[in-house]
């Protein structure tokens, strides 16, 4: 064996040790490998789907689904077609993300706060808080609000009433139903008007006060603008959009908006447990803030309120958004985990029931990653868009 | 000075008589002065005290008699709890053994215990920082704990039958009869006998026809294969256990076994992809990242909805996997990816010099990484990867979507006992879950900070 050895000392030039040579070979064997195993799965999966006789193809999305949905916020029966339980099924996704994103930062925001609060009490209050939610698997806490709490909830008869406006009970919440008579469009033009001008203001009084130094009130004039716009619109036109009280009638409410408790359930484990994480991010990106801009804007004779707002939260913000990011994106994942407890959202209605009913795994559990997917990299990519605008340019 | 002074007729001026004396300013220390700073400071700060005053009493007393006060303690069926307001414990004893046990047989559950035993004895030392051996202890923890946790909680004695030359030539033929001696079929070791001298003699062929050296891979192929045979000779050995089908696991055992597969699985797959996502080969890096991306933009239930209804499509007919080894493959991709971003975290903290430095002792891409860089990087990388174990941990409960019964999974299932149903039963259910997993959650993520505490003792001012 020695000899051996001696025989064939490792030459300089070998192939083994040529770097060139070394790279072709690796990326080659990596190729072969991948597209290999995509042969060998895609062989594997026709003849598995010929021996099991089933179909390929979306032929199925214009078949007629045959299954109703308890949540539609588009006209939708069983005679509809898997298309649009698709449809339906992925607007309930983006509403329950949507809510949940907002609720989420609002609470987060707040705990956030509070853990950095100078009152003992109340950061105590926010740690346990934190503490608690973050270490209990989010399953947990959807079942745990939909089994345990919402569903020993009294029946219609004995809701809890909040003055008469809305009611809870095991059948979910009854809100007031907005009623969308003659001209309720002007309204919302008008709304839309609204926010179009304060934009406008906004770049306006940043524009003027680059160039004279003078501070217009732009806040104040766009929250006037967006809510007051709509308000005169509303009132003019003689109140377009009537509110339907929720009234019982015999066993059950006959009028208003019922919001089913699977929904409920979703949205309250998924915006407290998101906030718990958007908390300490927040709480993160004030602390990275230095103390020394706070006491560089005092020196300049900002005071506390300007400070805050021109000094620390900007640069709070380029800390937090990043993370933030990420916990939007997770929350709208999480949602898919509707399904244990049988909201229609997308994963539910598309993974679920129609996998279930056209037994077409390949196709639809293609389809859902691809969709998921594409929500990730669209929020993921403007979210670096922002990111990049907000940036600390560095010469 | 003075002179004008005393010729404008005025006088220093001096003061005669001493000021009253000020007020001491508001005590700081002593529990009213801590209280004065940091309770009611002002009217916002005291109405903060007031709300955390009434949401504490809103929500800490009603706990403590449900827990404690009102509890059931003792009682055999639904007639001790039925008419109590507080938590039903005989309901968590009479399941504990479900909960953590599923449904494993009472008789072999000592098994389950070694393993548990076994998997803390090792892993204890590994977390302590100062305890020695660490090397030695990981190849235990990560390389043998594993083989032998998988022997003990499945029986072991799995019958094999061909390797690799056996499926050309039918060797069994040749033995005659599938004979076995303490479980070990003959023909199988046969044709891995046959099948390693062929395979270590044909790397040296190759080492040596492009010019390497045809010793050391000769010596690397054979430890591999010895190590391979090993695992292979505990999973085909007779140790006489009774063998455990995975549907009948259950329960907290099924939540770690899932989890410490996942962890197990996904540190070396995660560090091969994050060196693969800052390798220079352009097809390496493009398949990392397109890895990478794919498994950390979809949720995990659509990957355990993948490894249970399509990856049976993708393998060849009669193969079939087992439902809980299908939710763990889902399981292990999934990390992985979200692994190889913590490491390549790690990776890019590396400064450049480190590099250079191996580079100019002359040591080759592995030698730089695995001597130089690895090390660093995963040290720095401790509180990260605690913290995918964590999260790992708590998604391990998705898998009772896919009707495997972990620990959520049998306290929902144990609702269902009519035995056991009163009105607090799903309370307590829940009490007991949420105090397990926060034990174990809130442990791991404490460890996870006295790690980044000691890393960064040296940055500290």
């Amino acid at each position: 064996m020695v000899d051996i050895a001696e025989r064939a000392p490792r030459e300089r030039g070998s192939l083994l040790t040529n770097p060139l040579a070394r790279s072709i070979f690796i990326q080659a064997t990596l190729l072969v490998l991948v597209i290999g195993a995509g042969w060998y799965f895609y062989e594997n999966a026709r003849a598995n789907l010929a021996a099991q006789r089933i179909a390929t193809g979306l032929g199925f999305w214009n078949n007629t689904a045959g299954f109703g949905i308890s949540q539609t916020l588009i006209p939708y029966s069983e005679t509809s077609t898997y298309g649009r339980a698709f449809v339906v099924g992925l607007l309930n996704t983006l509403l329950v993300a949507g809510l949940g994103i907002v609720f989420a930062t609002a609470l987060g925001f707040l705990v956030g706060v509070a853990r950095l609060s100078k009152n003992w009490l109340i950061a105590k209050v926010a740690e346990v808080y934190v503490e608690v939610i973050r270490n209990l698997p989010l399953l947990f806490q959807i079942l745990f609000w939909y089994l345990a709490v919402l569903s020993t909830l009294p029946s219609p008869r004995q809701s809890f009433s909040f003055f008469g406006l809305a009611f809870v009970n095991n059948r979910g919440l009854v809100v007031p139903e907005p009623i969308f008579n003659e001209g309720s469009g002007a309204v919302g033009i008008a709304f839309l008007a609204g926010l179009a001008l304060a934009v406008i203001v906004r770049y306006w009084a940043r524009a003027r006060q680059m160039r004279t130094g003078q501070i217009y009130p732009a806040g104040r004039t766009a929250l006037a603008l967006i809510f007051g716009l709509p308000l005169l619109v509303y009132l003019v036109l003689g109140a377009p959009i009537r509110f339907d009280l929720p009234e019982l009638k015999g066993l059950n409410f006959s009028t208003g908006l019922r919001i089913i408790p699977e929904f409920i359930a979703l949205l309250l484990a998924l915006s407290t447990y998101t906030a718990a994480f958007i908390a300490e991010i927040v709480r993160a990106g004030i602390l990275a803030v230095n103390k020394g801009q706070t006491e560089a804007a005092y020196s300049l004779g900002l005071p506390p309120g300007l400070t805050l707002r021109l000094v620390v939260v900007p640069q709070a913000l380029r800390v937090i958004i990043p993370p933030l990011t990420s916990q939007y994106l997770n929350l709208t994942k999480n949602s898919s985990l509707a399904v244990a407890i049988g909201y229609p959202d997308f994963f539910a209605l598309f993974a679920g029931t129609t996998l279930n009913q056209t037994g077409q795994a390949i196709e639809i559990i293609a389809l859902t990653m691809a969709v998921y997917l594409a929500i990730s990299l669209i929020t993921s990519g403007l979210m670096n868009f922002y990111n990049r605008r907000v940036a600390l340019v560095e010469r | 000075m003075s002179d004008i002074a005393a010729e404008a007729g005025i006088g220093p001026f001096v003061r005669r008589e001493l000021l009253a004396a000020n007020l001491p300013p508001p005590a700081k220390r002593g529990l009213i002065g801590w209280a004065r700073e940091h309770l009611i400071s002002g009217p916002f700060n005291i109405t903060m005290t007031i709300l955390s005053v009434l949401l504490i009493l809103l929500i800490v007393p009603p706990l403590v008699r449900f827990m404690l006060i009102d509890a059931v303690w003792t009682g055999d069926n639904r007639e001790a709890c039925v008419n109590a307001s507080g938590a039903c414990w005989p309901f968590v004893k009479a399941k504990f053994g479900q909960f953590i046990y599923g449904f494993y047989p009472i008789a072999e559950r000592w098994r389950p215990n070694a393993v548990f035993a076994l998997g803390a004895l090792l892993l204890a030392p590994l977390l302590i920082p100062r305890a020695p051996f660490k090397r030695l202890n990981a190849i235990l923890f990560f390389g043998v704990f594993p083989i032998v946790a998988f022997v003990l909680l499945t029986g072991g004695n799995f019958s094999l039958f061909q390797f690799i030359i056996g499926r050309i030539v039918p060797l069994a033929y040749f033995v005659g009869p599938p004979w076995e001696i303490m479980g070990l079929t003959a023909s199988f070791w046969l044709d891995y006998l046959i099948s390693s001298v062929l395979i270590v003699s044909l790397t040296a062929a190759i080492a040596h026809f492009l010019g390497g050296n045809p010793r050391a891979v000769a010596r690397m192929a054979s430890l591999l294969l010895f190590l391979l045979g090993l695992a292979l000779l505990a999973c085909d050995f007779d140790f006489g256990l009774v063998p455990v089908e995975t549907p009948a696991w259950g329960g907290l055992l099924v939540t770690l076994v899932v989890a410490v597969t996942g962890i197990v699985v996904s540190l070396p797959l995660g560090i091969l992809l994050a060196l693969g996502r800052r390798s220079e080969l352009p097809a390496v890096k493009a398949f990392s990242i397109v890895f990478i991306e794919f498994w950390r933009g979809v949720p995990l239930i659509t990957v355990l909805f993948f490894a249970t209804y399509m990856l049976p499509l993708f393998l060849p007919g009669g193969l079939s996997i087992n439902g809980l080894l299908r939710a763990l493959i889902g399981v292990a991709l999934f990390a992985a990816a979200y692994m190889a971003e913590v490491v390549r975290g790690g990776l890019q903290a590396i400064p450049k010099g480190q590099y250079e430095g191996a580079a100019a002792l002359g040591l080759g891409y592995w030698q730089t990484m695995g001597q130089v860089v690895l090390p660093q990087a995963l040290t720095l990388v401790i509180p990260g990867i605690v913290n995918t174990f964590i999260g790992l941990f708590k998604d391990t409960t998705l898998v009772l979507i896919v009707a495997i019964f972990d620990f959520l999974g049998q306290i929902r299932a144990a609702f269902t006992d009519p035995n056991w149903s009163t009105s607090t039963t799903l309370f307590t259910g829940f009490a007991f879950g949420a105090v397990v997993y926060f034990i174990f959650c809130f442990s791991m993520s404490r460890y996870s900070m006295f790690v980044e505490r000691r890393l960064s003792a040296g940055k500290r001012h």
